[in-house]
């Protein structure tokens, strides 16, 4: 154990490092005063005699500093002493100083920002047990499949330990609880039975559910789960609401257990849609949903891939297919959990992450610049340095040390940027990204940071570092105070510097003009629907209504009292907004057969009177619903045009009829809304009216008004409580929100990368009229001699300011071009634009040459001044 | 005097370890008594004895006690440890059998 004794031994010189240095001295000391007493006893005179014991010791502090490197803290020891220079440099110069620590601080902090969120979404596992082995299964590109299909694959695939589902058609608000103060709607997700279990998500508290809980009806769950959130906000994390009775849609549901707070559903499947409880989902064979509903997840048997798992589904799809033609199609498409969770925001992210990468380069070269002309100022004091036997390494070491001190403060400031950074990302809501709660600075933000710290800091600390030890010892100890002919060198590297941060700021520019050319094209997108002024609120009546007439009745007195409110310009009832729902049914006209699998399908809205006047929805041909549209009239069907043109091509769709519903007869064509979102072009439509229906899940009151939202609420809600005294009080949301959910990821990205391209171009700028500034400070004198010959203000200005346009256009050309290799990278994140844009390009180079231009104006102009006699005479 | 000494300098831990085998000794006396016993053949410069000497109390071969020196001023004494016993014992194990074989490549180049 001698080496724990020699490290305990080597910890004790540190810790009580001041003794034993003290003592070190004292036992030179005493050496030398017993050679001394020697040389006296020997005949010399005192002081001679000390002189020759020095002699005879060697040199003094040479040999102490060997003795303490002896210890093994030799590198600690030059760290801390440059660390000391650091400072002490750091302070001469305060201003440069935190404005470096202020650049590279907003840098770093933007990096670990966007770090974290790549760490939540993309590095980090899903928070699941074994989350490798979870797969995805879709329904081709269709999000769901038939429970009946389920079912057998679930029983005859070979390479899944088990499938488990979840309704896919649950919606926001489906659930009323009533009972415990004011009716609330809850979002409520039917689950399949062994789906927590798949997921090897145990309940924080009470248990899962139990297969009689599972074999109910599923319109009345015997049994729920509380998400971890919704037990924290509505009970107050009260511990004792297992084995509660609580009222959902006047139905008593027990309480069986809590979600653990890491087990988020709605930020790994449905961003942005707080979820609060979970159900049974009863899958028997009585109680099995009908028609495309099921969305599942499959955990792997060990050792199985997913590329096997999916030619095994294949087969089984095929097989399933022929069997059960009475079926719908499947078409089984596996991907792992993890990419289909991050797999839209990927690019996105990657984007930001490149974004980041520039803005950090951009900063390293903007310090790097400063630190140069700091270096500038001590080529006197390294020069002295040098000559004093500190070898070119040690200078090195000394000058990196300083840059990565500064680096270092800068990360310092940086983290606390990222942790406000990440706060607010996890708690913008507005935005549907998936894992958004989960952003956070954590261990491996706090590794990166240090690492972009250290990495910039040596980065930007290298040139400069390099340049000194190149510089010539005796030129440094000349008295130089101006620019003299081996600076020359120096001046070109400055140039280079400059010229790189104009061409990395203009790549990031364009990419940035690009994507914000996209978002401008994306609100430009006619949804087919007029969002402004639109409002919508869920009014399902909190009684059941048993048949028809009484739905109806319902339904003519809310829109009957609601147009009655001042205000209301129209109103109307759907059971979808436009953005959501994605129910489709094949549908086909009178007479017309099509082959399996090449039916067309159509969306289905079922709507009332008023719905299309409410959201501005154009009428192209025929007419609305109206009032009469009821049980006992003729069944009618509204369609889009894209439907129209399906189905009856070059002919007129109006009097047409559907097959649906035992025949429908098309009685008007109303334009396309995009209801999968503004990026995607709508397809086929069908709406049908509301009084003759009673197959919909919500009903959702959709209103067009100039009131804002809360006095909306409140008068709508007046007018509705005679009808409905348990309406819940939930507050409007208008449709221009509904847009802005769905255009939330793009402006995400957006608006941090416009931050970063708007970041590196004032960088760019200040870097130009650094470089400028100090070049004419340079050279006033010369400026001072050709004044005095004869050089007017206006030549000295252009002078300047050409060669400032000279070097921003070398380096906006040298970005031009990377930008034309690189922006087709991003090409599947535009829209409605090309990677090389023109009007883009030109953009962004008009921009860089205006920014540099004014920036190289504050210079030129201090140098128009020059007076020809001060500058003469200065120096 | 040039080359042999710096040969000498090399093996230095060998002669502080040899010299402080008997008694404990301060770094000025170890300097002293190296030079006396070779008849000033090593001249060991005094003050590169400190390293050399902080280096091996490090490695634990030797150990440092505070006395009261002769003169009666306290002095930082030097003593060999159970582990710098055997390093010793090796060392000079080592050394013998270098300048054994030193000598009989000397002695055969002379035949």
């Amino acid at each position: 154990m001698l080496w724990v004794q020699r490290l305990w031994l080597r910890l004790q010189t540190l810790s009580s490092r001041r003794r034993v240095v003290e003592q070190l001295d004292d036992e030179i000391q005493f050496h030398l005063d017993q050679q001394t007493s020697e040389y006296v006893a020997a005949g010399m005179d005192r002081e001679e005699a000390r002189h020759a014991a020095m002699r005879s010791f060697g040199n003094r502090t040479l040999l102490q500093e060997r003795t303490m490197e002896t210890w093994g803290w030799g590198t600690l020891d030059q760290l801390g002493q440059d660390l000391r220079y650091g400072f002490r440099g750091m302070r001469r110069d305060v201003g440069s100083t935190v404005f470096a620590i202020l650049i590279a601080g907003l840098g770093i902090g933007g990096a670990s920002t966007v770090f974290s969120a790549v760490n939540a979404v993309l590095l980090r596992p899903l928070p699941f047990r074994d989350p490798g082995r979870l797969v995805w299964i879709s329904n081709g590109e269709n999000y769901s499949t038939q429970a009946e299909h389920y079912s057998d694959l679930r029983e005859q695939n070979q390479s899944f330990a088990d499938l488990a589902g979840w309704s896919g058609f649950y919606r926001v608000g489906d659930k009323e609880l009533t009972g415990i103060g004011e009716p609330e709607r809850l979002t409520s997700v039917p689950v399949s039975e062994n789906f927590f279990a798949l997921l090897g998500v145990e309940p924080a508290m009470g248990r899962s559910f139990t297969r009689e809980e599972c074999q109910g009806r599923y319109s009345a769950p015997p049994a729920m789960l509380l998400s971890h959130s919704f037990w924290r906000n509505r009970f107050a994390s009260d511990p004792n609401v297992v084995g509660r009775k609580l009222m959902l849609d006047n139905e008593p549901v027990i309480v069986v257990g809590v979600l653990p707070g890491s087990f988020d559903f709605a930020s790994v499947f449905a961003p942005g849609t707080p979820i609060d409880i979970f159900i049974p989902w009863p899958l028997t064979d009585k109680t099995k949903p009908a028609g495309n509903t099921m969305a599942i997840v499959g955990r792997l048997k060990p050792g199985v891939t997913v590329q096997s798992a999916q030619a095994e589904f294949t087969g089984l799809a095929k097989q399933l297919g022929s069997q059960h033609p009475e079926r719908n199609p499947i078409n089984p498409r596996l991907v792992p959990l993890e990419r289909h969770v991050s797999g839209q925001v990927r690019p996105a992210l990657l984007v930001l992450m490149c974004a980041v990468g520039l803005v950090m380069l951009i900063v390293c070269v903007n310090l790097s610049h400063l630190q140069m002309a700091r270096m500038g100022t001590r080529q006197k004091e390294m020069a002295i340095r040098a000559a004093l036997g500190a070898g070119r390494f040690r200078l090195l070491r000394q000058m990196l040390t300083e840059s990565v001190t500064l680096s270092c403060c800068s990360a310092a400031l940086g983290l606390l940027l990222a942790v406000a950074g990440t706060r607010e990302l996890a708690h913008l809501n507005a935005f549907n990204l998936p894992l958004l709660e989960s952003v956070r600075v954590d261990g491996s933000t706090l590794a990166f940071t240090l690492l972009a710290a250290v990495a910039s800091g040596v980065l930007f600390g290298l040139a400069p570092a390099l340049q000194v030890s190149a510089y010539k010892l005796r030129e440094g100890l000349q008295d130089a105070g101006r620019e003299s002919s081996g600076s020359s060198r120096h001046g070109r590297f400055s140039d280079g510097l400059v010229v790189s941060e104009f061409a990395l700021a203009c790549i990031l520019l364009v990419g940035a003009a690009l994507l914000i050319q996209s978002f401008l094209r994306v609100l430009d997108v006619n949804l087919g629907f007029q969002p402004e002024r639109a409002a919508a609120l869920r009014i399902d009546p909190s009684f059941r209504t048993s048949s028809l007439a009484q739905q109806n009745s319902f339904i003519d007195d809310v829109l009957h009292r609601t147009r009655s409110v001042p205000g209301i310009a129209a109103a109307g009832v759907t059971d979808v907004l436009p953005l959501g729902g994605d129910r489709g049914w094949q549908v086909s006209g009178n007479g017309q057969v099509y082959e399996k699998g090449r039916h067309p399908e159509a969306f289905v809205r079922v709507v009332s009177d008023g719905y299309f006047e409410a959201l501005g929805i154009p009428l192209k041909s025929g007419r609305e619903f109206t009032e009469s549209d009821r049980a006992s009239s003729e069944p009618v069907v509204v369609v889009n045009e894209t439907l129209a043109r399906t189905l009856w091509p070059g002919q007129d769709p109006i009097g047409q009829m559907m097959t649906q519903d035992g025949g429908r007869r098309v009685v008007g064509v109303v334009a396309d809304v995009h209801h999968g979102g503004p990026e995607r072009s709508g397809g086929s439509e069908m709406y049908l009216p509301m009084r003759q229906t009673k197959d919909y899940p919500e009903m959702e009151l959709v209103v067009r008004t100039a009131l804002p939202p809360d006095r909306l609420a409140a008068g709508i809600r007046m007018a509705l409580r005679p009808i409905d005294p348990n309406l819940p009080v939930s507050t409007f949301q208008t449709l221009q929100d509904l847009v802005d959910k769905a255009v939330s990821p793009r402006r995400f990205l957006v608006m941090l990368l416009a931050g970063f391209a708007g970041f590196a171009l004032l960088l760019a700028s200040l870097g130009i009229y650094a470089l400028i500034s100090y070049s004419v400070n340079q050279r006033t004198r010369e400026i001072g001699i050709r004044m005095s010959l004869g050089a007017s203000e206006r030549l000295v200005q252009r002078e300047v300011l050409i060669k400032t346009l000279r070097l921003t256009l070398t380096g906006v050309a040298i970005g031009t071009l990377a930008s034309f290799a690189l922006t087709k990278w991003i090409e599947s994140l535009l829209f409605g634009t090309t990677p090389t844009d023109p009007v883009v390009f030109l953009g962004v180079i008009l921009l860089l040459c205006s920014a540099a231009l004014v920036a190289g104006y504050v210079p030129a102009r201090r140098a128009s001044r020059v007076d020809p006699m001060i500058a003469l005479r200065a120096n | 005097m040039g080359r042999p000494t710096d040969l000498v300098q090399g093996t230095l831990d060998l002669l502080i370890l040899k010299t402080i085998s008997l008694e404990p000794k301060h770094g000025w006396a170890i300097a002293k008594r190296i030079q006396q016993v070779s008849g000033d053949v090593l001249q060991v410069q005094q003050g590169s004895l400190y390293p050399a000497l902080h280096r091996l109390e490090q490695q634990l071969w030797i150990k440092a006690r505070w006395t009261e020196s002769e003169t009666g001023r306290k002095a930082k004494y030097y003593s060999l440890t159970a582990a710098g016993r055997a390093q010793l014992e090796k060392e000079t194990a080592n050394w013998s059998r270098l300048s054994g074989a030193i000598n009989l490549v000397i002695q055969s180049a002379q035949e």
